[in-house]
C-alpha cells in the first residue's frame, strides 16, 4: 500500500464518518459542523486527484461562506429539536434499506465495469490553477459569464426575499425623504404682526 | 496506487449516506438542505476523479460551475427558509401544507 493510498483511506474514512455523524446527530449546529469536516476531508481527497484550485475553492467558498451562512441561519432560527426528531426511528429501517441497496448496486457496477489505469503524476512545473484559468477564460467563457449572472440573480433574490418592511416602525425611506421639497412641508401665511387698533376695540 | 474505483466507490457511499440522511431527517428542512449539499459533493468527487483519470480539465470546469450553482441554491434556499420561519414559526416539513387542497 503506497502512502497516497494510505492518505486516501484515512481521509475517506473521516469523510464517511463525518457524513454518517451529520445525518444522525440531534443538534443542527453539530450537523453543520460535521458537514464542514466533510468539506475539509473532501478537499484533501481532491488534492490527491490533482485538483488543487478546486480544493482551495471548496474550503474558501464552501466552508468560508456557504457553511457560515448555514450556521448563521441555524443559530438565528429558534428550532424545537425534539419535535423535528419525531419519526427518526420510524424512518430508520427504510432509510437504511434504500441506502444499502443504492450503495451495493453502485459499488457493484463501479468495481465490475469501470477500470482505468491511473495516469502519470503531473510534474512540479504543472500549475492546475493556470491551466484551469486558461480554458475557463477561452473555451468556457460564455458559461462563466452565465455563472456570474446566476450569482447576481441569487444575490438579488436572497436580499429581496428576506428584506422585511414592518408597518408601524418609525424608519424613514431615504428615497421618500430625498424627494421632499420645501413646498410640501412649509406653508407661508402672510399676516400682520400686530392686530389693528380698530379690530381690537371691536372685540371688547 | 489509487484507482478510479476508489474514488467512485467513495462517492457512491457518500451519495448513499446522504440519501439515507434525507430519509431520516425528513422533518427538518435545514438538515435536508445539508444532505443535498453532501450529494452535490459526492457528484463533484466523481467529476474530479474522472477529470484526473482522463486527464481532461473539462471535468474540473464542470465542478466549478456546480459549486457556483450550489452556492446560489444554498443562498436562495436559506432565504426561503428564513421567510418560512418568519411567517409560519416552524420549519417542520409536516406543517408546511398550506397548498394542500
Amino acid at each position: 500500500m503506497t502512502f497516497e493510498l494510505f492518505l486516501f483511506y484515512v481521509f475517506g474514512a473521516i469523510l464517511l464518518g463525518a457524513a454518517l455523524a451529520m445525518i444522525t446527530v440531534r443538534n443542527p449546529v453539530h450537523a453543520a459542523l460535521f458537514l464542514v469536516l466533510c468539506f475539509f476531508t473532501a478537499a484533501a481527497i481532491w488534492l490527491l486527484a490533482e485538483a488543487e484550485f478546486l480544493a482551495i475553492v471548496l474550503v474558501l467558498v464552501y466552508v468560508g461562506a456557504v457553511m457560515v451562512l448555514f450556521l448563521f441561519v441555524v443559530m438565528m432560527l429558534d428550532i424545537n429539536v425534539a419535535e423535528l426528531r419525531e419519526g427518526f426511528t420510524e424512518y430508520l429501517p427504510a432509510g437504511l434499506v434504500v441506502a444499502a441497496a443504492m450503495a451495493t448496486v453502485l459499488t457493484l457496477v463501479i468495481t465490475r465495469f469501470i477500470t482505468m489505469d491511473p495516469p502519470e503524476r503531473a510534474g512540479a512545473e504543472y500549475a492546475n490553477t493556470l491551466e484551469l484559468g486558461r480554458i475557463l477564460y477561452t473555451d468556457y467563457v460564455y458559461p462563466f459569464e452565465i455563472a456570474a449572472v446566476i450569482l447576481l440573480v441569487a444575490i438579488i433574490a436572497a436580499i429581496s426575499l428576506t428584506m422585511r418592511r414592518r408597518p408601524g416602525t418609525k424608519a424613514i425611506d431615504p428615497s421618500v425623504q430625498m424627494k421632499v421639497r420645501r413646498g410640501d412641508r412649509i406653508r407661508l401665511v402672510s399676516m400682520e404682526s400686530t392686530p389693528k387698533e380698530g379690530k381690537k376695540k371691536k372685540g371688547e | 496506487m489509487i484507482t478510479l474505483s476508489h474514488f467512485l466507490v467513495l462517492a457512491a457511499l457518500l451519495f448513499s449516506i446522504s440519501v439515507a440522511g434525507i430519509f431520516l431527517n425528513r422533518k427538518n428542512v435545514i438538515v435536508l438542505l445539508m444532505c443535498i449539499e453532501l450529494m452535490l459533493l459526492a457528484v463533484n468527487i466523481n467529476f474530479i476523479a474522472f477529470a484526473f483519470f482522463l486527464q481532461d480539465l473539462a471535468g474540473q470546469v464542470f465542478v466549478f460551475f456546480i459549486l457556483t450553482v450550489a452556492a446560489a441554491e444554498a443562498a436562495i434556499g436559506l432565504a426561503i427558509l428564513v421567510l418560512l420561519f418568519r411567517n409560519r414559526g416552524t420549519i417542520n416539513v409536516q406543517d408546511l401544507d398550506a397548498m394542500k387542497g
